[in-house]
Formats: structure tokens, C-alpha cells, sequence
């Protein structure tokens, strides 16, 4: 014990480069992180009659990476992330409808829009806890709905805002009704988003943000700013769900209440569970599931839908904490141990 | 000048009977929060059980008014132990997203079953006959039935208080709240403990919800359009206390009485800010001492 720290005086020089080479690791690209866009782009060409659809999953892909951060990263539990990506939603859309029509500038607006919210409303929620906090974040979400209710003249209360009108991407690619545009539109700025979120939740500020989650007390003693950290993480957070409000905004060219409402707050959070929550790649597997699923059973069935997924997420809790990608990790790791073993059983000892 | 003073007491009376059924139904989430440190989600769902088992009783079989609701109550109370012995318990201590999750899923399932057995109609409650009508207080008009609300309610919240001071399972539940693994070496049967404070707060929600039915209609997704309610008056009146959560749903009765009547174009949009505005000053609440780091 008592030579540690000789040893570690003496490697400080190699010290320093091994951490930035841990680092570099990390935001190294790994062969199963093309997949998602592979399948992306295969889905143009497999599944014509469904790009809408498409459209909607990218969408919410880029809400719950979003979420991830705040929830799975930070450890913040959010019943509300709603209220940004119905933020980015209305910005979005009440401009546009006032003759703001460039996409992109509208995408960028909106998302500065819900940072806005997200940094005042942090600014209450974090300094609370357990279930103070949860409602907290509930609050703030239904209180932006009851605000764009109310606010006819504004939002078009419970009829959604309409009247909006979108300029061609780029002043070249309109939207089409089969939602080809929309497609690869939002396909382009769901990598756009995953490279932002990876790229934090990969660095020295991501790892902080988890080491809030798993001890605030110890990064308190390490003298990491937990409140700063925290705040910023969730004023990040709500900026990319508002641009995927906003992206939900341009690409049906409607913004209804329901882009602020509970069941997209649980919704998005039920989808990162499914997929498995902490995980970056939880949002790509839980969403389209969901999702595929919602648009199969809600419609014909709405009451039943409720109690499949309540039953569904109440085995994963029970049985499956970690999700999918939990249940691959956990698979993957008794193959390799098997494998080891096999291994351990042919070399003679 | 009249006026503004018979808006007065009516926006007080409406208030105070709104916010007894808010208190019934909120104070067993304090303490189970409190107690077990259980983020309960599902809480509104034992009021909507006990809404539902309440107006089926006295609307389809006759039975008299205080018996259906005695027996709403204690049935949701005893078939709440088994839900707690055999799903809450696992998590107890566990991690709290879980905890929000497990209750969410407990809630949509309640939400879809309450559709299935009793319809998306809104459960139908008329007062029995001699608690329908007006009655004459001080020279004015009040609805029997609230009036009725508010007195048992009064009554309610007086036997549950002095149960909790002057008794020795009130002291035990005290002490357990305080100090949990103090009170385990102490020699007191916590587990026990959780058990009948849990089926306690639970029947005191579906008291809650049956009282209520006239106030707070029964319909199935009670428990969700609601929770905020609950949660409010929890988080403002402090986790872990019976006194401050009723000093929180007397406040948010009132208030939302009052904001409803005064200012209908803004619905629910004071309350909500209120709140952010209280806990963003006093972040455990009015008269909260537990504080979850």
C-alpha cells in the first residue's frame, strides 16, 4: 500500500497521455454503430409506403437521446421532457406561421427556445430531489400545456396551431406527401444530434454526469460544480428535444397540445426503458419498437394498448432492468464465459 | 361589498371541502414516502378503487351510503397489504426510477382494467337523500354534501392526528419515520409497520376518493389527471409529515378555487406557477424536515 503513491509519482509522466489515450477510446467508432444508419438508409429503399412513419421514429429517436442524457447520463428523473419538445414544437411552428418559413434557421430557433425554458426550469427543478423533483418536472410540462390551452390566439388551443408554411430545405428540397423529404430530412439530423450526444456523453463532461448519477456526494468531495454540471447537462438536453419538436413541427406542418403532453413525457421515457436506459443505443432500439407497435395495437385498441405496456414494463423492471441492450449485454457476457470456460477445459493445466 | 364577501366564503367553503378530499387522499403518499422513501406514483389509483367500489355499491345494490363507503375503504386497505407484500416490497430501497416506473405501469394497467369493468363513462354520484339539498348556515345557502365532506373530514383528520400523537403505533410510526434503522434496533417490527402504514394510507386515499366522488369525479384516468394534485400538496407540504400536507391541500383548495373563479381564462396555470415559486424558496416543502439528498 504504502508504495502506491511512488508508483503512481513515477508514472505521472505516462500518466497523462493513458488518460487522453482513454479518451481517444472511447470516442473511437465501433463496427455496430453503423448499423442504425445502415438500416436507416435500407428502410428508404425497403419500405416506401412507410416514410412518414420513418420520419416520426427519427424524431423520436432524437427526443429520447435527448432524454438519455438527462435520465440515463445525469440521473435526473424527468416525468416532463415534454415541455421542451413542445416548446421547440410552438417556437417553430407560431413563427412560421407569422411568415418565418426557413427550416433550418427555424430548427436552430426553436432549439435556443427550449434551452430557455430548460435553464429557468432547471433552475427550480434541480435544486430539488426524489419525488419533489419528479413532480417538479411534471409541473413544468403541464403547465406549458395548460399556458398553450389557454393561449388561443397564440397556439389554436386544443384545435393545434395551424397555417404554418415550410420553405424547401435549402431553398431546393420541398416536402412531398409521400414524406421522401422528410425521410432523409430527419434520418441526416438524427446523426447530426447522435454525434452531439455522443460526443458529450463520451467526454470528461459526460463521464462527470455519470459519476453524479452513481455518487453526487462524491463528486461533491472531488470538487466537481454538481449544480452547474447538472444544469448544463439539462439545458442541453432540452435543446435537442426542441429541435425535435420543431423537426415534428416542419415535417407534419401541425403542432398540437399533444406535443406537450404526459404521454409524450412517459412515453419517451417508457421507450428508453424498453431499449435500455444509459446506453446511447437504448433510444435505437426502444423507439422503433414502440413505436411499430403503437401504430399496429393503439389505434384499433387504445384501452388495451395502456394495460399491455403498463404489463410489459412492469416485467422489464422487474426482469429486465437494463432493457434490451441489457439483455444482449448480460447475453453476450455468459457467451464469453462459456467460451472461457471451453477454453479453460482444452488447456491442460 | 357584499358581493366580494359572499365570493369570499364561497370560494373558502368550495376550498376548504376540496381541499379535505385532497388531504384524505394525499396524506397516506406523505407518509408511505416518508416511511418506506417509496416514490408511489400509483397512490391515485386506490382513491379511483375506492370511488369505483364505492358508487357501484350504493348505485347498483342499495347498500346504505356510510357502509359503502366503509366497505370501499377497508377492502382497498386490505387488498392494498398484498399488493405491498408482494410487488411494493421488492423495491423498497431500491433504485427510485424503478420505484416510477413500476408505479407508472400500475397505473396504466389500473387505467385499462377501470375501462374495462366500469366503461370511460364517468362513475355516476348523486348524494343519498339526506345529504342532497342546501342547508341553511348563518343565513346562507350551503350544499349538504359538502358541508358533510368538510365535517368528516374535520373529524377524520382530528382522530388521525391524535392517533399519531397519543398512541404507542403512532409513536412506533413516528420513530420509524425519523430514523428507520434506530427504530429496527429498538426492537420495533418495521416490516410490520410498513405493512399497516401503507394499508392505512391507502385506505384513507379510497376513504378519500369515495368522500370526494362528488368533487373529484371517478372516471378511469383519475389517477393520472390527478397525480399532480396529490403530488403537489405532498412535495409543498413537506415529505415524511401528516401536518404539513394539510396545510398544503388547505392552500391549494383554496387557491385553486379561487384562481378558477377569478381568473377561468387561465385554468390551471397560478397553481401550477405557485408551486414552482414555493418549492423554488423552500425546496422540502413548507413544513418538510426529511430531505432526500
Amino acid at each position: 500500500m504504502s508504495d502506491t503513491p511512488l508508483v503512481s509519482l513515477a508514472s505521472r509522466e505516462t500518466a497523462l497521455p493513458a488518460a487522453v489515450r482513454l479518451l481517444a477510446r472511447r470516442h473511437r467508432p465501433r463496427w455496430y454503430e453503423a448499423l442504425p444508419w445502415l438500416c436507416g438508409i435500407a428502410g428508404y429503399f425497403l419500405f416506401p409506403d412507410y416514410l412518414s412513419l420513418g420520419a416520426q421514429v427519427f424524431i423520436a429517436i432524437l427526443f429520447a437521446l435527448a432524454t438519455d442524457l438527462i435520465l440515463g447520463y445525469a440521473g435526473v428523473i424527468t416525468l416532463g421532457q415534454a415541455a421542451f419538445f413542445g416548446a421547440g414544437a410552438y417556437v417553430c411552428g407560431i413563427l412560421s406561421a407569422h411568415g418565418w418559413t426557413e427550416p433550418l434557421s427555424l430548427l436552430v430557433i426553436a432549439g435556443v427556445g427550449a434551452a430557455i425554458v430548460g435553464l429557468l426550469s432547471g433552475f427550480v427543478v434541480l435544486r430539488t430531489s426524489g419525488l419533489t423533483q419528479l413532480m417538479l418536472t411534471l409541473i413544468v410540462a403541464v403547465m406549458l400545456e395548460e399556458a398553450a390551452n389557454k393561449a388561443t390566439g397564440l397556439t389554436g388551443g386544443a384545435n393545434g396551431l395551424q397555417g404554418m408554411v415550410i420553405a424547401p430545405i435549402l431553398g431546393v428540397f420541398e416536402f412531398d406527401l409521400f414524406g421522401r423529404v422528410a425521410y432523409v430530412y430527419c434520418l441526416a439530423l438524427l446523426f447530426v444530434g447522435w454525434l452531439v450526444i455522443r460526443t458529450i456523453v463520451h467526454s470528461p463532461f459526460g463521464r462527470t454526469l455519470t459519476g453524479i448519477r452513481e455518487s453526487e456526494a462524491r463528486m461533491h468531495a472531488i470538487g466537481s460544480p454538481v449544480f452547474r454540471r447538472r444544469l448544463t447537462a439539462y439545458v442541453i438536453s432540452a435543446a435537442v428535444s426542441g429541435v425535435a419538436g420543431a423537426l415534428l413541427a416542419q415535417t407534419t406542418q401541425l403542432v398540437a397540445l399533444d406535443t406537450l403532453s404526459f404521454d409524450r413525457s412517459g412515453g419517451v421515457v417508457i421507450m428508453l426503458i424498453v431499449g435500455g436506459l444509459g446506453r446511447l443505443y437504448g433510444a435505437f432500439i426502444g423507439v422503433p419498437i414502440y413505436m411499430i407497435l403503437q401504430d399496429r395495437f393503439a389505434q384499433a385498441d387504445p384501452a388495451n394498448w395502456y394495460f399491455w405496456i403498463g404489463l410489459f414494463l412492469l416485467l422489464i423492471v422487474l426482469f429486465a432492468r437494463g432493457g434490451i441492450l441489457g439483455l444482449i449485454e448480460r447475453g453476450a457476457r455468459l457467451a464469453q464465459r462459456k467460451n472461457l470456460n471451453r477454453q479453460d477445459a482444452k488447456t491442460p493445466r | 361589498m357584499a358581493e366580494i364577501v359572499s365570493a369570499t366564503i364561497s370560494i373558502a367553503f368550495h376550498g376548504a371541502a376540496f381541499a379535505m378530499v385532497l388531504y384524505l387522499i394525499s396524506v397516506g403518499l406523505s407518509v408511505t414516502m416518508g416511511l418506506m422513501g417509496f416514490v408511489n406514483l400509483a397512490h391515485g389509483v386506490f382513491a379511483a378503487a375506492g370511488g369505483y367500489i364505492m358508487t357501484t355499491l350504493f348505485n347498483n345494490y342499495g347498500v346504505p351510503f356510510p357502509v359503502a363507503v366503509a366497505i370501499a375503504a377497508v377492502a382497498v386497505g386490505v387488498a392494498s397489504i398484498v399488493l405491498e407484500r408482494g410487488l411494493y416490497r421488492r423495491f423498497y430501497g431500491g433504485d427510485e426510477l424503478d420505484q416510477v416506473l413500476m408505479t407508472i405501469a400500475l397505473v396504466f394497467m389500473s387505467i385499462a382494467a377501470a375501462k374495462y369493468i366500469w366503461g370511460s363513462e364517468q362513475a355516476p354520484m348523486h348524494p343519498p337523500p339526506y345529504l342532497a339539498g342546501h342547508v341553511a348556515i348563518a343565513g346562507r345557502e350551503f350544499p349538504t354534501y359538502r358541508v358533510f365532506v368538510i365535517a368528516a373530514g374535520a373529524v377524520l383528520v382530528t382522530l388521525l392526528w391524535l392517533g399519531l400523537d397519543r398512541t404507542r403505533l403512532g409513536a412506533k410510526i413516528r420513530a420509524a419515520v425519523d430514523n428507520r434503522r434506530m427504530a429496527q434496533s429498538v426492537g420495533i417490527n418495521t416490516s410490520g409497520l410498513f405493512s399497516f402504514t401503507f394499508a392505512l394510507g391507502t385506505g384513507l386515499a379510497a376513504l378519500g376518493g369515495a368522500l370526494g366522488a362528488e368533487i373529484l369525479p371517478i372516471y378511469p384516468s383519475y389517477s393520472l389527471e390527478n397525480l399532480i394534485y396529490f403530488l403537489i400538496v405532498v412535495s409543498v407540504g413537506g415529505l415524511g409529515t401528516i401536518r404539513g400536507p394539510f396545510f398544503a391541500a388547505l392552500l391549494l383548495g383554496v387557491a385553486d378555487t379561487a384562481f378558477k373563479y377569478l381568473l377561468p381564462d387561465f385554468g390551471s396555470f397560478f397553481i401550477y406557477a405557485l408551486t414552482m415559486v414555493i418549492l423554488l424558496l423552500r425546496p422540502r416543502g413548507l413544513f418538510g424536515q426529511i430531505g432526500r439528498a
